[in-house]
């Protein structure tokens, strides 16, 4: 779309910042290579070859469109605004990360890059990139803290069975923002001929820029489907939210849709009272990691303190900074779900609507479960449902108690 | 004459790096005096971060065992004021993450800085691209801003990494992270030719430097070389007794990096 004064959606500026969020915090080493992939990213937007590519493994390997789903049973549980549920979980590989390790392999391969890293949390963001590795036949290294390693087993499994080799990383508290700090190392030691796929809308400029507009095709998709399924858009839009990717996939293409409004939601783990919580935007405050300045939990010297979430992919103490933006100017919402609240409405879709979520978007469907009832039955909210629960009933059953 | 220039006027320096705090803050203070009796001619005070991206295994231990310990960063500025009453003519340095350095803003950081006798600073995750974060305040305390060149910096990169630098150049020698191999001693001899021929300022080498050998093959061709994980090595073995193994390897250390050309 043609860019305007007025439009949300022109971000990043020239030098990748979000407002004052964004930015290229890397170590000099990093520096020219990040230079480069953005002049490759920049050449392969305007390359209609690789937009074709990219929409062909999308259709036939990904299976996307996703469906657009109208919940009937969960609306008149709710008893408010009609509930829609964009079906991400339903990709190859159970999850929207897909989409953006398409889009990040082709770009590896476009720069002759022989060797694929990545970072993971909840294994989801692994096991895609240890797919597409697989599909292009490229060797692929998992970074994945050792906490998670032990608490994500099926999903290490599948990384092995796809080729990937999965380091466990014991530094720190051994979970998301540990296996990032490693996968840096590496991609610092080996810049020659590495590919670093991250998995979320954060890190240095391009990636939080091109994560989104690989992940757009959520929100392009179900803008289009909404139009044509009711002939209106959305009232509100959910999605939950660890680095943010999905939310900002959904999110970007309705940004100037003055008339659509948006929520993400935060995991607030054991409650926002201690430190027990993984919401960056709740409880943290502006900051520098990873490559970009955001909101980062942290203490008073900048010292970055540990998520916690029931939902390891949410488990990170900071957040996309295009989010970030959005939170200042006040485009979005942002609200929080406690890993309670995310362990009910779990149960709730499970048993209402036939569909086991991921305890990701649990913590959407737990801010519906609030919202909703105060909502007109003729308004409608779209939520993300970007991933399936399979590789979360050992740790839910746990949860509820039960002995598999 | 900065402390600085006084440093590298006398011939090749030797830079020494420990991280301030390790395994205590009272210990850092100690081991930085063997420091300069030893003969090390600057010192880079490491400020722990619970996320050092750019640091092996050695570093990264060290940061976990300071902030163990409680460090802060008062702590930091305090290693730092105690350390300039006892040495006024050795410059010191403080080497960290952006985030601890910008979190009250850079302008405090800066003030702190010069209130405790700092002279320069290396942060590590800010580039050229992103100096409006931390180089104006510190150029306006008059504390030096410590740029890295690496082998990826080409010499269409260079002016930018140079403009709005001082005190030294700090040229990584290996594209990783810090206490790995050290890079092929004709390799560092052409970056640093090449480094030269643009800077105005001392080009200082490192990164897996760590024997006398080493430090010498490096100070025939170098203006300074920095050691840093051998010494936090020392600190790991040797807890609140290390200000002495310090002392010794930085004498021998010294004496080969003086003794050079």
């Amino acid at each position: 779309m043609t860019a305007t004064a007025n439009s949300y959606r022109t971000q990043p500026d020239e030098r990748g910042h979000f407002g004052q969020f964004g930015g290229r915090y890397v170590a000099e080493t990093l520096m020219p290579l990040i230079l480069d992939l953005e002049k490759e990213y920049t050449a392969a937007k305007a390359d209609p070859a690789f937009k074709a590519e990219f929409d062909d493994l999308l259709e036939h390997y990904v299976g996307r469109p996703s469906p657009l789903y109208f919940a009937p049973r969960l609306t008149e549980e709710l008893g408010g605004a009609q509930v829609w549920f964009k079906r991400d979980e339903l990709n190859h590989t159970g999850a929207h990360k897909i989409n953006n390790c398409i889009g990040q392999i082709l770009l590896a391969m476009r720069m002759g890059k022989t060797r694929i890293i990545a970072e993971t949390g909840a294994g989801q963001h692994g096991v895609a990139t240890a797919t597409v590795c697989a599909r292009f036949g490229l060797p692929c290294v998992v970074f994945m803290g050792a906490t998670d390693v032990e608490r994500q087993k099926p999903n290490v499994f599948r990384m092995k069975l796809l080729g990937a080799e999965v380091r466990p990383v014991t530094a720190g508290a051994g979970t998301l923002k540990d296996a990032m700090n490693e996968a840096l190392r590496d991609w610092v030691a080996n810049v020659h001929d590495t590919f670093y796929i991250i998995g979320t809308a954060a890190g240095p400029h391009p990636y939080p820029e091109l994560v989104r507009d690989f992940q757009s095709v959520i929100g392009k998709e179900a803008r289009a489907q909404m139009l044509a399924r009711t002939g209106k858009l959305p009232d509100l839009l959910v999605a939950a939210i660890g680095g943010g990717s999905n939310a900002i996939g959904l999110f970007h293409p309705f940004l100037d849709d003055s008339s659509v409004r948006m929520l993400g939601v935060e995991a607030a783990g054991y409650g926002l009272d201690g430190d027990q919580h993984a919401a960056s935007l709740a409880g943290g405050r502006p900051g520098i990691l990873h490559g970009n300045k955001t909101y980062l939990l942290q203490d008073a010297d900048g010292q970055i303190v540990e998520g916690h979430s029931i939902s390891a992919g949410l488990d990170y103490p900071g957040i996309g900074p295009e989010h970030a933006w959005l939170k200042e100017i006040g485009r979005v919402d942002y609200t929080y779900a406690t890993d309670q609240e995310a362990l009910d409405a779990f149960q709730l879709l499970c048993r209402t609507e036939g569909i086991i979520p991921a305890l990701e978007p649990s913590h959407a469907i737990a801010a519906v479960k609030k919202v909703a009832p105060s909502m007109g039955k003729d308004q409608i909210i779209l939520a993300n449902l970007c991933g399936r629960g399979d590789k979360d009933i050992f740790s839910v059953a746990e949860h509820l108690g039960v002995d598999l | 004459m900065s402390r600085f220039e006084a440093a590298f006027a006398k011939g090749p320096a030797l830079v020494t790096f420990v991280t301030g705090g390790d395994p205590t803050p009272e210990t850092t203070i100690s081991i930085l005096d063997a420091l300069v009796d030893g003969g090390a001619d600057v010192i880079e005070l490491g400020m722990p971060f619970t996320d050092p991206m750019a640091d092996g295994p050695a570093i990264q231990a060290a940061n976990i065992r300071s902030l163990g310990a409680g460090t802060t960063t008062a702590d930091i500025f305090h290693i730092a004021a105690r350390f300039r009453e006892k040495h006024s003519n050795t410059p010191l340095v403080l080497m960290g993450y952006a985030n601890p350095m910008v979190t009250r803003g850079a302008d405090w950081f800066a003030a702190q800085c010069r209130k405790a006798g700092v002279d320069g600073v290396i942060c590590v995750d800010i580039p050229p691209e992103e100096d409006a974060e931390l180089g104006p305040a510190l150029r306006a305390a008059g504390v030096a801003l410590i740029r890295l060149a690496t082998p990826t910096t080409d010499a269409a990169r260079l002016p930018a990494v140079l403009d709005g630098s001082s005190g030294f150049l700090y040229y990584v020698s290996v594209a990783g992270i810090t206490g790995m191999q050290q890079a092929a001693q004709t390799s560092i001899e052409e970056a640093v030719a090449r480094l030269k021929a643009q800077a105005t300022i001392p080009v200082a080498v490192g990164f897996g430097v760590r024997t006398p050998e080493q430090a010498a093959a490096i100070a025939r061709v170098a203006d300074g070389v920095v050691v840093g994980s051998a010494l936090v090595d020392l600190v790991a073995q040797h807890g609140t007794a290390a200000a002495a193994p310090v002392r010794e390897l930085t004498a021998a250390l010294a004496a080969a990096v003086h003794g050079a050309r």
